[in-house]
C-alpha cells in the first residue's frame, strides 16, 4: 500500500513539475522572427526525471531525519569518521605527511595549467580563512569582503606600476592597507547588527569596485593595469614555468601561515570574545568584553587576509581590472565558508577545493556548469547545513561515574 | 524647474520599480527572517512567461487588451507557483537550520534559476512588446511621463495598500503577523505555519512578478540576468526603509530611486551606486534599523 502511495505522490510531484516548467522549457518564441518552436520532448524528459528524483529526495530527507533522531537518543557519542581523523593523532600523522607529500609534489606531476589551478584554491583558502574570522567565529555576516581582496591587489598593482616596488615589499603593505580598510569599514557598522550589516559591507564592497572602476585617472578604469611584474627570486629571472611553480610554493607557504596563525587566534583571548560576541552579544559584554574593540579586531584580522590574497593574485594573474572584484566573487566566498563548515578550518579548505575544483573540473559541460553549482549549493545546504566538517562547538560535560566522582571532559 | 519635475517623476518610476520588488522581500523576511535570493530570478521568471504568453496569444491573433491581462495573469500565476515550489525545496529543509545556511541555499536557488532561463531559452536580450497603449490623456505631458510610469507608479501603490490590508485586517494576516513575532507560540495557537509561509512566498512572487511585466514593458527588454541587479536593489530599499515593514519597503524604494536620480540628474551618472550605497550607510548609521524600522530592545 505504502508503495502505491509513494507512486501516487511521485506522479503528483511529476506533473508538478511538468506544469511549472511548461512555458520555460517547453515554448521558446522568437520575436524578432514571429515564430513559436514546441519542443515537448523537453516535458517528457522533465516528467520522467521529476517522477524519479522525488524518490530519491524523499528517501534522503528520510534518512536526515532518521540521523537527527538517532544523533539525540545517542547524545554527542557518534563521532563521524572525519572527526576521529582529526582528533586521533594515530589517524592524523599519516594523513597530513600524505597530504604534505602531495602537496610539495603536485607543481612537479601536474601540468602547469593545474598549478595554476591549485594556485587559485589556495588564494580562496586563505580569502575563506580570513573571512571566517568575520563570519565564522565573529558572526558578522560580510557581503563586502572582496574589496579587501581588491584593496590588495591594487596595492600590488599601482606601487608596482608607479614605484617599481616589488612583491615582497608590497606584501606586507598590502595586508596592513587591508586592516586598515578593514576599521574603515568596521567604524560606521559597530552599531548594526545581522542583515543591516550585511547591506553595508554589501554598499561597502560595490563602493571600492565602483570607484577602482571609475576613477581613470587613479586606477585606470575598467581597462585594467597590465604587466604587474610577478615575484622575483632573489633578483633571478625565472622563466614562466617556474615562476608559476614559485608562485604556488609561496602561495603554500602563505596558506600554512594563515593556518597557523587563525588557529592560535581561535584558542586565544580575542578569538573566544569573538566566539562569545557570536553567540550572544548582551551576555558578552556583561562578562566584560569590550564589543568596540572585538568587532574592530574581527574586521581588521579578517581583512589582512584578504589583503595579502590580493597582492598573490595581482602577482600571479599579472593583470587586473574591477570585473574581478564583483559581488558574485564575495558570495562564492562565503559560500567556501559556510559550505565548508563555518569555524572550521579544516571545513574551509574542503569547501575551497569544492567550490573552485567543482566548476574548473566541469568545464567539459561548460554550459551546465553553474546550473550544477547552484543546485550543488541547494543540495548541500538541505541535507548538510551545518557544512561539509561542521565545527563542534566546545563543550563541557559532566559525566557521573560509578564512584559519584565527577570526572570533567573536553 | 522643468528639469527638476523631470527628475522628480523619473525618481519615482525607478522609486516605485525597487518599492514593487522589496514588498516581496520584506515579507518574506518577516516572516521566516531569510533574505531571499531567489526573489529576483522569481521577477524574472514572471517576465519571461509574460512574453512567451503573450507571444503566443499574438500570434494566435488576440486583441491587445486580452493579451495584457492574460499574459499578466499567466506571469502572476506561474510566478507564485516558482515562489511555492522554491520554498518548499530550498527553504523549508532548512528551518532548523543555522540562518547562513538558508542563504547559501537562496543563492544556490538563484544560481539555478538563471542557468535554468538561460540553458532553455536564451542568453541574448529579447525584445519585449510594449504591452501598455498610450493614454490619451497623457498626450501633453508626454515629455514628463509615459504611460507605462504612469501604470507602474499606481500598481505600487494599489499593492502596497491591498497588502497593508491584506496583513491587518484578514485572518492570514493576522496569522503571518503571529507567525512573524514567534513562530513557535504561533504553532502552539493552532496556526498553521507551513501554510502561513507557502501563502507569504506565493502573494511574494505575485507581487514580483508583476514588477517584472511592467518592467519589461516599460524597459522593453529582457534577459535572464535581469533580477540579480534589481534584486539587490530592492533588498538595499528594504533594509533602507527598515526591513519587515511593508510601508518602509515603500519608502525605502522611493528614497533610493530618488537619491539615484537626482545624482545622476544633477553630478554624475558614474558615481550613481556609489552615492546610493554611501546615503545607505548614512542612514543607516544614524537609524541602525532603518528609516520606518523599530529597533527592539534586546532582553536577555
Amino acid at each position: 500500500m505504502t508503495n502505491l502511495k509513494e507512486i501516487q505522490r511521485s506522479l503528483l510531484v511529476s506533473l508538478w513539475f511538468m506544469f511549472l516548467t511548461f512555458p520555460i522549457m517547453v515554448i521558446r518564441v522568437n520575436p524578432l522572427e514571429k515564430v513559436v518552436i514546441w519542443r515537448w520532448y523537453n516535458m517528457l524528459y522533465v516528467g520522467i526525471g521529476s517522477f524519479l528524483l522525488s524518490f530519491v529526495w524523499r528517501y534522503f530527507i528520510r534518512q536526515k531525519e532518521l540521523g537527527k533522531k538517532k544523533n539525540e537518543t545517542d547524545g554527542q557519542k557518534s563521532f563521524s569518521l572525519s572527526r576521529r581523523a582529526v582528533d586521533d593523532p594515530r589517524a592524523y600523522i599519516p594523513l597530513l605527511s600524505a597530504v604534505a607529500c602531495f602537496t610539495i609534489a603536485f607543481p612537479f606531476i601536474f601540468s602547469m595549467y593545474q598549478t595554476n589551478i591549485m594556485i587559485t584554491v589556495l588564494i580562496y583558502v586563505m580569502l575563506g580563512l580570513g573571512l571566517n574570522i568575520v563570519v565564522g567565529l565573529a558572526g558578522l555576516l560580510d557581503l563586502g569582503y572582496v574589496a579587501f581582496y581588491a584593496v590588495g591587489a591594487y596595492t600590488y598593482a599601482l606601487l608596482n606600476f608607479h614605484y617599481g616596488l616589488g612583491f615582497w615589499t608590497v606584501l606586507p603593505i598590502g595586508a596592513a592597507l587591508g586592516a586598515l580598510f578593514g576599521i574603515l569599514l568596521g567604524f560606521p557598522v559597530l552599531r548594526l547588527r545581522g542583515d543591516y550589516l550585511a547591506i553595508v559591507t554589501l554598499g561597502f564592497g560595490e563602493i571600492i569596485r565602483l570607484i577602482l572602476e571609475n576613477w581613470n585617472e587613479f586606477s585606470q578604469g575598467p581597462s585594467g593595469i597590465a604587466n604587474i611584474s610577478k615575484p622575483g627570486f632573489f633578483g633571478i629571472h625565472l622563466s614562466l614555468q617556474n615562476s608559476t611553480i614559485y608562485i604556488y610554493f609561496i602561495m603554500v607557504g602563505l596558506t600554512l601561515f594563515t593556518i597557523l596563525v587563525v588557529n592560535r587566534l581561535q584558542n586565544s583571548r580575542i578569538g573566544r570574545a569573538w566566539i562569545a560576541l557570536r553567540e550572544d552579544e548582551v551576555a558578552c559584554q556583561a562578562m566584560g568584553i569590550d564589543k568596540r574593540k572585538t568587532k574592530l579586531t574581527a574586521f581588521a584580522l579578517g581583512a589582512t587576509w584578504a589583503g595579502m590574497a590580493g597582492v598573490v593574485f595581482a602577482a600571479k594573474t599579472t593583470f587586473i581590472n574591477p570585473a574581478s572584484f564583483t559581488i558574485l566573487e564575495s558570495i562564492v566566498i562565503l559560500c567556501i565558508v559556510v559550505l565548508g563548515g563555518m569555524g572550521s578550518i579544516t571545513g574551509v579548505i574542503a569547501g575551497a577545493l569544492v567550490l573552485i575544483l567543482l566548476p574548473e573540473y566541469l568545464r567539459a559541460f561548460s554550459e551546465y556548469r553553474l546550473l550544477i553549482f547552484g543546485t550543488m549549493l541547494v543540495i548541500m545546504m538541505v541535507f548538510r547545513p551545518g557544512g561539509i566538517i561542521e565545527n563542534v562547538r566546545r563543550t563541557y560535560e559532566f559525566e557521573l561515574k560509578e564512584g559519584k566522582e565527577l570526572k570533567n571532559e573536553d | 524647474m522643468e528639469y527638476f519635475f523631470e527628475i522628480l517623476l523619473g525618481g519615482l518610476t525607478r522609486g516605485s520599480i525597487y518599492a514593487l520588488i522589496a514588498l516581496g522581500y520584506t515579507m518574506v523576511y518577516g516572516i521566516i527572517g531569510l533574505i531571499n535570493f531567489a526573489h529576483g530570478e522569481v521577477y524574472m521568471i514572471g517576465a519571461f512567461t509574460a512574453l512567451i504568453a503573450a507571444s503566443v496569444l499574438t500570434l494566435m491573433g488576440w486583441n491587445q487588451v486580452a493579451i495584457i491581462v492574460i499574459a499578466s495573469v499567466v506571469a502572476v500565476i506561474y510566478s507564485s507557483c516558482y515562489g511555492f515550489t522554491i520554498e518548499k525545496l530550498a527553504y523549508k529543509p532548512l528551518r532548523r537550520a543555522p540562518r547562513l545556511s538558508a542563504l547559501i541555499s537562496a543563492i544556490g536557488m538563484s544560481l539555478f534559476l538563471q542557468n535554468y532561463v538561460l540553458l532553455a531559452q536564451t542568453s541574448n536580450f529579447l525584445p519585449f512588446p510594449n504591452l501598455i497603449p498610450e493614454f490619451e490623456f497623457l498626450k501633453p505631458y508626454q515629455h514628463m511621463i509615459s504611460s507605462s510610469e504612469i501604470v507602474i507608479i499606481g500598481t505600487t501603490a494599489v499593492v502596497m495598500v491591498l497588502l497593508g490590508i491584506m496583513i491587518k485586517c484578514t485572518k492570514i494576516g493576522k496569522a503571518m503577523r503571529a507567525t512573524a513575532q514567534d513562530r513557535d507560540m504561533a504553532m502552539l495557537v493552532g496556526i498553521d505555519v507551513n501554510r502561513v509561509i507557502s501563502v507569504t512566498f506565493v502573494v511574494g512572487s505575485a507581487t514580483a512578478a508583476l514588477g517584472g511585466v511592467l518592467v519589461a514593458s516599460h524597459v522593453g527588454q529582457i534577459n535572464f540576468y535581469m533580477g540579480f541587479i534589481v534584486g539587490i536593489k530592492a533588498f538595499v530599499a528594504a533594509v533602507l526603509g527598515g526591513i519587515g515593514s511593508i510601508p518602509g519597503a515603500v519608502l525605502g524604494g522611493l528614497v533610493l530611486g530618488w537619491t539615484e536620480s537626482f545624482f545622476t540628474g544633477y553630478v554624475s551618472s558614474d558615481y550613481e551606486d556609489v552615492f546610493a550605497f554611501l546615503f545607505l550607510v548614512f542612514i543607516l548609521i544614524f537609524r541602525p534599523a532603518g528609516i520606518l524600522g523599530r529597533s527592539e530592545t534586546e532582553k536577555v
